[in-house]
């Protein structure tokens, strides 16, 4: 039974996680605006108020400093509270609870707090919202010490990240992508797995050339690293699935292994986590093993737009990875 | 109403008295360059600081803010952990890493004083909120200024607080200026207290320098909430002594007007009730003076003989 899988979507996988967490541990509840009845902005939560009941599926008023602060002060309480934000972009109006509050507990207070909160947010464009509803703000919270920062990218990794994020002790900002929510994958129906945050998963392996992506980009960097195999490329795909704490030992090994790495992903190249990673890989035995510079493969410096046509052409496109690796590779 | 019990009038008397030797010292302490950063101090508030506290259960809890050495006085805490730790010492509440700002003492009800005005505000209705959802009995009161009621995190709280009957008492110190800035010239209402209106809610005004109002007023509100009718607002008028910060020239207001909130001074005016009342002897009274003002040196020769936090604990504590 342990092994058991079970296709659903990723969105399900997410749901799974919660209802699983909250059936175990009484502490876990979930709230956040219209994930009660409504079943969240995205369907996320649908059926969980018919099982939980409004105690621990609680609808809020629109009010996201009061979501994220009352989900600090549950937490360091004793609850392990659940916030979902609508929208990612709305997690500007939550920064201080998020920043100034739950992420330095601890700290400032020497040691003797703990905030076990779990924030979700979705993230990413490609649904036609346009500026406000479309952003990929993940950079911001992984400057932020004290906080887990986490964007899985598949059902599995979205229902075993969850998991542990619900389990863990600090607060976690949970990346959920929204144009992967109806995605299926299969998922180990063990109530007890847990993937460990900070721990990165190789996605395919490959000898010549490294890709490193999560979230959206990652099925895209995947269908083009399958593709260049007929072409005599081994690409090698890995997806950090958690950015705080970052699995550098294995980006570290696997550049090692193939000397040449390109990075994706869809938030704005300006600022973004993929000059982290770079830096890391830069600062690392594994500069000594690169033959081609770091490449980096990200969205353009421009608010999303609404076109779907410009809107696509914002973000990289399985073309411009294609190119990416012909080019690293000399090609 | 003023049936409190002599114990607890004369523990509320010290309290205050140790808030004010407390602040003083930091006070000169600042004043000399001793010790650096800034702090708040709260010297002319210590009834509305101390004695909404003590009217509250030992384990209720609280929030407290920046200028919040009379509210965790009031909630009964130890000097010589708080002393240590506005010298950044190692044996302070904070390991020498939170300082004047974050006195915090979790385990014993206290959330935490709070560098962001309003950053109390989500604490303290989460916190509630989980009094509410294993319900303990227990309640919050939230401590937060005139100035953080203009914040958003403000009405979000007692939005939110309202709807969900939440068991907080949101508890705001309003004395008079957000740092230079006069109440009149950032809110078009004369009396806090009215927003409460906005929210459903019960809303209180109390004289914040009568020890005896703010304790009568904090017990009456307490069991209302207690009794899961959920929040209310009380508006506590008071005045700080001493400018916002320690770097504050104090140019907006009059020389005159501090003189005579002087004249009100909190501890004087609880002091001459109780004797008049024949609650206490001038005695009783004097011996509590002088031993808070011995607390606060002890606390200080405690600080003093206490080491530095070693240089590798500045990574520690990041994560739990």
């Amino acid at each position: 039974m342990a092994n058991e899988m079970k296709e659903m979507t990723y969105k399900d996988a997410v749901k799974l996680a919660m209802v699983e967490e909250m059936r175990r541990d009484e502490n876990v509840f979930l709230m956040g605006e219209d994930v009660g009845l409504y079943g969240g902005a995205f369907g996320v939560s649908v059926g969980m108020l018919e099982e939980f009941g409004e105690e621990r599926v609680k609808d809020t008023p629109i009010s996201e400093a009061a979501i994220a602060g009352a989900a600090a002060g549950a937490a360091v309480t004793g609850m392990r509270p659940i916030a979902e934000i609508m929208f990612m972009d709305f997690t500007t109006i939550a920064m201080d609870a998020l920043v100034n509050q739950a992420a330095k507990m601890r700290y400032m207070f020497g040691g003797k707090a703990k905030v076990p909160m779990v924030l979700r947010c979705p993230g990413g464009s490609g649904t036609g919202a346009a500026a406000q509803h479309s952003q990929s703000l993940e950079a911001w919270f992984c400057h932020v010490p004290g906080l887990k920062v986490i964007v899985p990218a598949t059902a599995k990794d979205a229902k075993g990240l969850l998991k542990a994020a619900i389990r863990d002790n600090n607060p976690v900002v949970f990346v959920e992508q929204k144009t992967l929510y109806k995605v299926k994958g299969e998922v180990p129906v063990d109530e007890d797995f847990i993937i460990p945050i900070g721990k990165g998963e190789i996605k395919k392996e490959g000898k010549d050339v490294t890709i490193i992506s999560y979230g959206r980009m990652l099925p895209r960097a995947l269908k083009v690293a399958e593709e260049m195999e007929s072409e005599g490329i081994s690409v090698e795909v890995l997806d950090p699935r958690t950015l705080v704490p970052l699995d550098k030992e294995l980006i570290i090994e696997s550049v090692k292994k193939t000397g040449r790495v390109i990075l994706v992903n869809e938030a704005c190249k300006t600022g973004g986590y993929l000059g982290e990673i770079a830096s890391v890989i830069a600062e690392s035995e594994a500069f000594d093993y690169l033959d081609a510079p770091i490449m980096r493969l990200a969205g353009l410096d421009v608010p999303v737009p609404y076109n779907p046509e410009l809107e696509k052409a914002i973000v990289p496109s399985e073309e411009q990875i294609r190119e990416a690796v012909l080019k690293v590779m000399n090609r | 109403m003023t049936d409190i019990k002599k114990e607890t009038l004369l523990e509320m008397y010290k309290r205050m008295n140790e808030a004010r030797s407390f602040e003083e010292k930091v006070s000169y302490f600042f004043a000399r360059g001793m010790v650096h950063g800034t702090t708040h101090l709260s010297v002319g508030e210590e009834a509305s600081g101390v004695a909404s506290c003590m009217a509250l259960n030992s384990d209720d809890l609280i929030t407290s803010t920046h200028r919040g050495h009379s509210q965790v006085i009031g909630k009964g805490i130890d000097l010589n952990k708080m002393m240590a730790e506005l010298l950044g010492k190692y044996t302070g509440y904070c390991k020498g890493k939170g300082g004047s700002m974050h006195i915090a003492d979790v385990e014993a009800g206290n959330l935490g004083a709070n560098g962001v005005v309003g950053g109390g505000h989500g604490i303290a209705i989460g916190a509630a909120l989980t009094q509410q959802m294993k319900n303990t009995g227990k309640i919050v009161l939230c401590f937060f200024g005139d100035g953080a009621s203009n914040e958003g995190s403000f009405h979000e709280a007692l939005n939110l607080a309202s709807v969900w009957k939440l068991p907080v008492i949101f508890y705001c110190e309003n004395n008079l200026y957000g740092m230079s800035v006069p109440i009149g010239k950032s809110m078009n209402i004369k009396d806090i207290a009215v927003r409460a209106d906005s929210y459903g809610i019960p809303g209180y005004i109390v004289d914040g320098n009568d020890a005896v109002a703010v304790y009568n007023t904090v017990k009456e509100a307490s069991e209302y909430v207690r009794s899961g009718k959920g929040p209310v607002l009380i508006e506590s008028k008071t005045y700080r002594w001493l400018g916002h910060s320690k770097s504050d020239a104090q140019i907006y207001r009059s020389k005159e007007e501090v003189e005579e909130w002087k004249n009100k001074c909190p501890i004087k005016r609880f002091r001459k009730y109780m004797l008049e009342k024949k609650l206490a002897t001038e005695e009783e009274l004097d011996t509590i003076e002088k031993n808070a003002r011995q607390s606060i040196e002890e606390a200080v020769e405690f600080a003093n003989n206490s080491p530095n936090p070693p240089i590798e604990t500045v990574t520690e504590d990041v994560y739990a």
